[in-house]
Parts: C-alpha cells; sequence; structure tokens
C-alpha cells in the first residue's frame, strides 16, 4: 500500500493534535512546533521533485480506498454511487504542491510575527496546509471539494481573528463570496456525479468526451455541459478572482494578517487556475475550445482593470492586490489561448505569481512590523532608514513587473507569445498591459523608498537598548532569500519547472484535440 | 373478535411501545404513590433505562419481515423499525437531558410528570410509525400532540412558557382540524381507514371527479401536518413556542416532534396518495410534486432568511428548525430512488446535531437566565469544550463537509440531480438558502471565538450534559466521515423500505 501522498498531506496534522496538548501560554515552543511542523511534507516534496528530475517523469503515487457508498441497495437497484478516497499527482499538482509546502514553511516563520493566541493560529494554520495539499493530490471531485471546504472554514477564522480592524468584516465576505462560489462547484460536482456514476477527473474526461450511446446514467446535453462550464468559470473564478468578483479578495488581502494573506494570495487564489486547468479544460475541452475567446477576453479584463486600479491604490496591501488581480488575469490569457505557450505560461504564471505575490506579502509584513502602516503616503522615504528593506521590496517588485532574469518574466512572456499566435488583439492588449503593471509597481515602489520622509518614517527610532536595531530579523532573512533563490532560479533557468509540469501541459493540449 | 384472535397476533414486534407504556404507566404510579421525600430525579433515570431497554429490543428485531397486527392497523415493516430507532434515540438523549436539568419556574413541582408525558410523546411517535391505518395514526400523533402541549407549557409561573404552550395549543388543534378534515374525504370515498386497503380501493376505483376531492384532500393534509413538520404554510407558531417551551422541550419540538410529522406525512404520501392515478399514467404525488418542492424552497428561504435577524438563539434555532424542514421536504419531494434513505439519513443527522446544540444552548440560558446570542461570547475561553462543540454542531448544521451535515445535503443534492428531470432549480435553491445560512450559524461562531467575553468565570457543565453533547460531537463527525455506517442499515438491514405497506 501506497500511502507517501497521504503522508504528505496529513503530516501537519500531527502538528495540531502535538499543539493541543502544549500549554497555550507557551508561546515559544508553540511557534516552533508550528514551523517543524510544515517541514516533513515540504522535505517529502523535494525528494520527489529531486525524484521526478532524476526520472525524467512524474510518478503519480495513487491511492485508493474505497469510501462512502450511496444508494447500494442489497436489492439489487441499478443505482448505486461510489465516493472514493483516491490521491494521485500528476506534474502541475506535484508543482502546487511544492509550491504550497514552500510558502507554508515560509508563511510559518512569518507568522512568528502573531501577537496573541498562538496555539490557536498555528493549529488552524497547519489544518489549512493539510486542506491545500490534499486539494492538489485528490484524483477525484468530491475529495478536491472536501479539502477545499477546509481551507474556507480555516482561513476564515484565520482572517477573522488574527487581522486588522475590519477582520471580521473581512472574513465574513470572504466566507459568503467563496461560500457561494464552492456551492456553486458542489452543484457541479453533484450533477456530474450523478449523471456519470462517477467523479474521477480521469473519468470523467474519458466518460464526457466519448460519444458512446450509454456511456452515462444519465445523458448530460449540449446546453448542460455548457451551463456547467459557465458554473465553474463563475465558482472559480470566484476564487481566482475574475474581475467582477474580485472585491472580497481586495478586502482580505487589506484586513488579514500578512502571513495568512501570503498564503491566500500565493496559494489560495491559485485554486482557481488549477481547478480551471483540471477540470474546465480537462473535462469539459470542446466547450473552453468554444469559450476560449470569451475567456482571453476577461483575462485582459482583468490584466487591464487589475492594474489600472492599482495605480490608483494609497495602501500597499490593496495595490498587491490589484496586482494580483492584472497578474491573474494573464493565467486566463494563457489559458484561452489554447496552445502550448499559453497553457505552459499560465501555469508558470500561476506558480512564479505564487512565490511573488508571497514574497511581496512578507515584505508588507515586515514593513508593518517596523513602521505600524502600510499607508504609501505614510511609508516616504524608507531607503534611509531601512535600506535593505527597500532594497528587497525594489527587487520584489521588479519581478513582479516580470523584469528579464525573474520568473515573472518568463511566465508573462510564454503567455504573450502564445497569445500572439492565437489572437493577436489579445496579445497586443496584454503586451501593452504590462507597460501600466511597470507602471504601478514603481510608482509604489518609489514612492516608498525614495518619496519625501515622511513624519512616521523619520520618527522611528532604529536603536534598541542602545544598539543599533537591524531591519530584518534572522527568520525574515532566512525566508527572504528562499524567495529570492526561487524566483531567480526559475527566471533564469525555466526548464526547473517546465520539466515538471510537462506532462499536464502535454495532456491538456492532447485533451483539446491539438 | 375473540379471544383466541386477539392472542394469535404476533404481539411481540409491538414489544418496544409496550415497553415505553409499561414504563410509563410505572412511573405515574409511582409519582402518585411515592412518599414526599423520595426524589422524582429518580423516575427520569427509569425512564432513560426503559427506552434504552427498547432501543434494544427494537434492535433485535430489525431483521423480522414486516407484520402487521390487529387487522392491519398496527403495521410493523423496516420503514417503521428505521424511524423509531430515530424516535427512540433522540427520546433517550431528550430524556437523559430532562433528568440532569434544573427544574424551575413551577416545574420542580411536576419533575415526575416531565418524565413520563415525554415518555407518552415517544409512545405516541413510535405508535405513528407503526400504524398502517388513519386511526391508530391519528391517535398517535395526537398522544404525542397533548402530552407536548403540557410539557411546553410545564414552566408553570413563566409567562412565556404558559403564552407559547396556550398558542402551541391553539395553532395545533387547527392543524388537527385541518387534516382530519382531508381524512374524512378520504374516508369518504374509499369506505375503509385502512392505508393498504385504501391504497387498492383509490387505485382502482378513482374517478375523474374524485380527484378534485382528492386533490383538495392532500392540499388539507400537507397543510396539517406541515404543522409537525414546521414548514410552510403552518411554519409561524416555531419561533414563539420554541422560545417559551423549557429549552430541552425545544430540543424535543425540533427533533422527535419533527421526526414524527415527517413519519405521517411520509407513510400518507407514499401510502396513498402515490395509488391514486391521474391522467396519463401518473399518480397524484407526482401531480403534487411541483406544489410540494415549492413549500419546500419557500420553507427553507423563508427559515433562513427570518434566522439571519434573531438575536435570540433560541428563536434562531427555531428558524433554523424550518430551514431545515424544508431541506427535508426538498430530499423527499424529489422521488428518486434515495429519497427516504435521504430524508432518514438527515434525520439522524440532525438529530445529533440539534439536541447537542440544545444541550449547550441550555446550559447557557438557563445559567444567564436570557437567550440572548451574547452570552455566546468568548465562550471559547470560559469552556473550551463546550465552545468546540457547539461550532462543530453549527458547521454542521450549515452543511460543511467531514460533518453529518455535509452528507445529508450532499444526499438531498443527489436525490434532486440524478433523476432525469434534474431539478437544478431546487438545488439552486439549496444552495441559496445553504450560503444564507452560512451568515447565522457562522455569526455564532463570531461570537464563540472572537469577541470578548463578559465574565472571565468558567462554565462547568454536569457529566450527563457532557455525555449527551460528547456523544452528539462524536456521531455528527463519524457520520460525516463514515456515512456508511448509517446508511448501510437501510441499505442492508431495511433493504431499502422494501417491504413499504405491502
Amino acid at each position: 500500500m501506497n500511502i507517501l501522498l497521504s503522508l504528505i498531506i496529513f503530516l501537519p496534522i500531527i502538528g495540531v493534535l502535538l499543539l493541543s496538548i502544549i500549554n497555550k501560554n507557551n508561546e515559544k515552543l508553540i511557534k516552533l512546533v508550528g514551523f517543524f511542523a510544515t517541514l516533513p511534507s515540504l522535505i517529502l516534496l523535494l525528494l520527489l521533485v529531486g525524484k521526478t528530475y532524476m526520472e525524467g517523469a512524474v510518478s503519480s503515487f495513487q491511492e485508493k480506498i474505497n469510501w462512502i457508498q450511496i444508494g447500494n441497495f442489497s436489492n439489487g437497484s441499478e443505482i448505486f454511487y461510489e465516493i472514493n478516497y483516491e490521491l494521485g499527482i500528476d506534474g502541475l499538482s506535484l508543482a502546487m504542491m511544492t509550491l504550497t509546502a514552500i510558502l507554508s514553511t515560509v508563511a510559518s516563520l512569518i507568522s512568528w510575527h502573531i501577537s496573541k493566541e498562538w496555539r490557536g493560529y498555528y493549529q488552524l494554520f497547519l489544518l489549512l496546509v493539510t486542506g491545500m495539499l490534499g486539494l492538489f493530490a485528490a484524483e477525484n471531485f468530491i475529495l478536491f471539494f472536501l479539502f477545499f471546504e477546509i481551507t474556507l472554514i480555516t482561513t476564515f477564522f484565520l482572517i477573522g481573528k488574527w487581522g486588522n480592524f475590519a477582520k471580521e468584516k473581512a472574513a465574513y465576505q470572504f466566507l459568503i463570496y467563496n461560500g457561494l462560489g464552492s456551492l456553486i462547484l458542489l452543484i457541479v460536482i453533484v450533477t456530474l456525479f450523478a449523471r456519470t456514476g462517477t467523479s474521477n477527473f480521469d473519468s470523467l474526461q474519458f466518460l464526457l468526451n466519448v460519444n458512446e450511446e450509454n456511456v452515462l446514467i444519465n445523458e448530460i446535453t449540449t446546453f448542460g455541459k455548457w451551463a456547467l462550464l459557465i458554473a465553474l468559470i463563475v465558482a472559480l473564478g470566484i476564487k481566482l478572482p475574475i474581475v467582477p468578483f474580485h472585491s472580497w479578495m481586495v478586502h482580505v488581502h487589506k484586513e488579514a494578517h500578512p502571513a495568512v494573506v501570503m498564503i491566500h494570495s500565493g496559494i489560495l487564489l491559485k485554486i482557481g487556475a488549477y481547478g480551471l486547468i483540471r477540470v474546465g479544460m480537462g473535462i469539459f475541452p470542446n466547450e473552453w475550445k468554444s469559450a476560449s475567446l470569451a475567456i482571453g477576453i476577461l483575462g485582459v479584463i482583468n490584466i487591464l482593470y487589475g492594474a489600472f486600479l492599482a495605480l490608483q491604490q494609497k495602501n500597499l496591501r490593496t495595490v498587491w492586490a490589484y496586482s494580483s488581480v492584472s497578474h491573474m488575469g494573464f493565467v486566463l490569457v494563457g489559458l484561452a489561448v489554447l496552445n502550448e505557450a499559453g497553457v505552459q505560461g499560465a501555469i508558470f504564471q500561476t506558480v512564479s505569481h505564487g512565490f511573488i505575490s508571497a514574497f511581496l506579502f512578507m515584505l508588507v509584513s515586515i514593513f508593518y512590523n517596523t513602521y505600524k502602516t502600510t499607508e504609501l503616503q505614510e511609508l516616504g522615504g524608507t531607503a534611509a532608514k531601512t535600506p535593505i528593506l527597500s532594497g528587497l521590496l525594489l527587487i520584489g517588485g521588479l519581478s513582479a513587473l516580470g523584469l528579464p532574469g525573474t520568473s515573472g518574466f518568463i511566465s508573462e512572456f510564454t503567455v504573450i507569445l502564445g497569445a500572439l499566435n492565437e489572437y493577436i488583439v489579445l496579445g497586443i492588449l496584454a503586451a501593452i498591459a504590462l507597460v501600466f503593471t511597470a507602471a504601478y509597481t514603481l510608482r509604489a515602489v518609489l514612492m516608498i523608498t525614495y518619496g519625501e520622509q515622511s513624519a512616521i518614517v523619520s520618527g522611528i527610532d532604529q536603536t534598541v537598548n542602545g544598539s543599533k536595531r537591524s531591519q530584518l530579523r534572522g527568520f525574515e532573512w532566512l525566508s527572504s532569500i528562499v524567495f529570492l533563490l526561487f524566483i531567480i532560479a526559475l527566471g533564469v533557468y525555466p526548464d526547473l519547472l517546465t520539466d515538471v509540469i510537462s506532462d499536464t501541459v502535454a495532456k491538456t493540449i492532447i485533451g483539446l484535440g491539438g | 373478535m375473540d379471544m383466541e384472535t386477539l392472542l394469535s397476533f404476533n404481539w411481540s414486534i409491538f414489544l418496544p411501545e409496550f415497553l415505553i407504556l409499561g414504563i410509563a404507566t410505572l412511573l405515574a404510579l409511582f409519582d402518585l404513590f411515592l412518599p414526599e421525600k423520595v426524589r422524582r430525579v429518580h423516575l427520569g433515570w427509569l425512564a432513560a433505562l426503559g427506552t434504552v431497554l427498547a432501543i434494544i429490543v427494537l434492535c433485535f428485531q430489525f431483521t423480522i419481515p414486516a407484520t402487521s397486527i390487529l387487522n392491519d392497523t398496527i403495521y410493523v415493516d423496516s420503514f417503521s423499525r428505521a424511524f423509531k430507532l430515530l424516535i427512540l434515540v433522540g427520546g433517550l438523549f431528550i430524556l437523559i437531558l430532562a433528568t440532569a436539568s434544573e427544574h424551575q419556574d413551577g416545574m420542580e413541582r411536576h419533575v415526575g410528570e416531565y418524565y413520563y408525558l415525554l415518555l407518552s410523546a415517544l409512545l405516541g411517535g413510535m405508535i405513528v410509525a407503526s400504524s398502517g391505518d388513519l386511526i391508530t395514526l391519528f391517535i398517535g400523533l395526537e398522544l404525542m400532540s397533548i402530552s407536548s402541549y403540557v410539557l411546553v407549557g410545564l414552566k408553570k409561573y413563566n409567562v412565556s412558557s404558559t403564552e407559547a404552550a396556550m398558542k402551541y395549543l391553539i395553532n395545533g388543534s387547527i392543524a388537527t382540524a385541518i387534516y382530519l378534515f382531508g381524512f374524512s374525504y378520504l374516508y369518504g370515498l374509499s369506505g375503509t381507514t385502512n392505508l393498504k386497503e385504501m391504497g387498492t380501493i383509490l387505485f382502482n376505483y378513482t374517478t375523474e371527479g374524485d380527484l378534485y376531492f382528492l386533490i383538495f384532500t392532500l392540499g388539507f393534509i400537507v397543510v396539517g401536518l406541515s404543522f409537525k413538520m414546521a414548514t410552510v404554510p403552518f411554519h409561524l407558531w416555531v419561533p414563539d413556542v420554541y422560545e417559551g417551551a423549557p429549552t430541552i422541550v425545544t430540543g424535543f419540538l425540533s427533533v422527535i416532534s419533527k421526526t414524527v410529522g415527517f413519519v405521517f406525512f411520509i407513510r400518507l404520501m407514499y401510502g396513498i396518495f402515490s395509488r391514486i392515478p391521474t391522467e396519463g399514467n401518473e399518480n397524484l404525488l407526482i401531480y403534487a410534486q411541483v406544489f410540494l418542492l415549492g413549500l419546500a424552497i419557500f420553507t427553507m428561504l423563508f427559515g433562513n432568511l427570518m434566522a439571519l435577524r434573531q438575536r435570540n438563539i433560541k428563536r434562531m434555532f427555531a428558524y433554523s428548525s424550518i430551514a431545515h424542514a424544508g431541506y427535508l421536504l426538498a430530499g423527499f419531494a424529489t422521488y428518486s430512488q434515495l429519497s427516504l434513505d435521504t430524508v432518514w439519513f438527515y434525520l439522524l443527522t440532525y438529530l445529533f446535531m440539534n439536541i447537542g446544540a440544545f444541550a449547550i444552548i441550555y446550559w447557557l440560558t438557563e445559567k444567564e437566565q436570557s437567550a440572548d446570542i451574547k452570552h455566546f461570547a468568548g465562550l471559547y475561553r470560559r469552556a473550551p469544550f463546550l465552545a468546540i462543540s457547539m461550532s462543530i454542531f453549527l458547521l454542521g448544521l450549515a452543511g460543511i463537509p467531514f460533518t453529518s451535515g455535509f452528507i445529508a445535503k450532499l444526499k438531498v443534492i443527489m436525490s434532486a440531480l440524478m433523476v432525469s428531470e434534474a431539478q437544478v432549480l431546487l438545488v439552486v435553491m439549496v444552495i441559496v438558502a445553504s450560503v444564507i445560512s452560512y451568515v447565522y450559524y457562522f455569526g455564532v461562531m463570531i461570537q464563540l471565538y472572537f469577541r470578548p467575553e463578559a465574565s472571565p468565570e468558567k462554565v462547568k457543565v454536569s457529566f450527563p450534559f457532557l455525555t449527551v453533547i460528547a456523544i452528539c460531537v462524536v456521531a455528527t463527525i463519524w457520520f460525516g466521515i463514515m456515512p456508511n455506517s448509517a446508511s448501510d442499515l437501510i441499505y442492508h438491514t431495511f433493504n431499502g423500505f422494501h417491504d413499504f405497506l405491502k
């Protein structure tokens, strides 16, 4: 019995259990346990990645246990639905899981800034990690949904308890929007399940795209497929977010604790992209092809809208929030263009933006801890006081705007390349949008670094107990180095990622019939 | 009927009912004749013991084939056993809670009554579950109703309790009159009160003219029974009565009363109305589907929308109970192969979640003498176990995965989508209602975890309460992760209710 994936997913739970027997006031120990509990999964995943490089292909490590049966009447009725516990990975899953594990470990370090109720925080945090890892490894739609809901509930509490002033409102907004999204997803899932009798991704892909009679329990009409795809895009579009559904996400980025936002913006938003690739393109390839132009247009709207709004923001957090909206637009465009470059670019963007946005929000966290504000005006002129921190912000900003040599460049370049082949107008618009990206990023970074020095910045006391206070603490250094390493490594040597995801890209393209 | 035929009946299948009846009688006698100084609490434990015995006996009878006694008036099939199990398990928890709770506002003088009225209400519910005749159905339901009228008003010196009892009595009587009026048509058209016979007669001899009467009848019966099920259109009594009644009795009303209402309803619908032919090879039940689904949708939307604005936790749970009745009715009205399984499983999970929640609500409302939601503030620091249990119940009621509530809701949705004419609108409405319900269920959780506590005093809970809450928590999670352990009872032991009134 192969239990490697289950181990990876559920090892953080051991941390949850350990934490529950630790005294809740033992701050140091709780933080250490919280950090170390994320490590085993990370190590196992890195080993898996290493194995993949050595062998040149992803081993899927499938697991399958019969779990829930619905309707297996012993009087031999025809209906019989089975939900299995089945896990398995391909390149995309492995990439997303590794991203998750890396960001979780770093976020658990940054979470040391948390000032109260450490035990509850880390318990929820580790549960969230389990949810995210499980979601990417799930081989069937219902299991995917179950893990998805774990992330929903834990994130609700993480936002609502440890955030800023308006955290409860932000948490509520998060809950309602995402609850609605996840329940729409549930309709899609159950419809597919009730009609086909399976919820396994591969079986669904096979059953729905094979034109034979009596394959399904009940037929799904073309109209039905369209309705399902649109529902799916709405459900996952709330998560991604696609533009009319983005307001909750901006609030969350503004109010939640930066460590939570790291995870949120780095991974949780990417669930939308992951779902679109896995389900949207995987299960409804024909409809996706017909809808591709519309999706591409949505993507371009996302890019431009996010960029324009990011230009006008007064708070560093909302700048990065709208920047996320804009960057997720590239994912949509990449998925819409239906060629290899597009899909590869979209996945690359998903992973790369995971690192970059997490890095940016880590910096937000450090800025906030140093200056107690994230308003651009109030942060003016930090270069004089905290040159290293400001330098890091500049690097983060540059990778966000897609400077060659960073991972952001590769992904956006590939997407635009793919788009120019297919929908030339979209490609041009996306390329033009890069100018705006540069504009809002540099505006924010320069306002902070070289702007007029504000009272708050000049008033900050740099000496603690007589000695000069360091700008970054040890774990912050470590986290920054990890992020920079990945951002630059992927930028200089993109094969690190493309080798891993090549199987998913190939499979998706074949599924699309190209 | 002579002695010989009387003795020839297989009375043993009625043993669980006899046990409850015996214990109730015994309790009444003890209460009357035991000296004052004997504490009546012991009677409560005796009642609980009797219920446990009845459950054990019932479990041994699971595999006996469907049997009828007394000329088919009592008809015990797998449907009746499955639902009796729910009624008895719920009753056991309620009895334990009732025995372990404190009695105030006049209740302290009628402790004995409290227990044996609960038992007689249970007995009524069980009779409904094992009835094959309109008369026994009616008697069973009335036995339960009349017992619960008294139970609601047990707090004699409490104005709102008395008011609730009054409202409950008047509304209940109207409801009874309404469905009884419906019965009169059924009797008039078929000339019998026996369900099986009536089904056959109506199946064979319904003319087009009768059909209009029968549609009216269906309307009357749905309206009358919606009182017990707490669905639209007879639902407005719910918040007032739930608020005024002693909290444990509220738990009883919200779980057992509702279960019995659904049992009664399903018996009539599947037993009679599904056999009445209409044009085009359909039956009256299918004809009424749109109507029932509409009621279900209204019920869940109404319940959830009204619950949004409640500050009183008992009223909030009253509206939540209405909303859940809507989901249940939806699960039934889809008429898929999974419908009965869905209703049973939903009621099972609802039983644990709601009784657990009411046990916690009792503890707080009794302590603070008010049911305002603010007393939940900071409970996490005052009583972590209670807070975590309460959140598990709330997550379950909201239908979050890894609780049994999710599986129950999944079954409702499955059952709506698996039939070829999928009820997409219904599913969308279930989803909308669920999202609305997130707002108030999570609102309570915000109180539990995010708000500062009013007093740092720890909340101590007595052992019986703790046990019941713990069992409910375990069951809520267990059936969320391993729903097979419950569903297999339906699929295998009860064989999908294949012997329903056959």
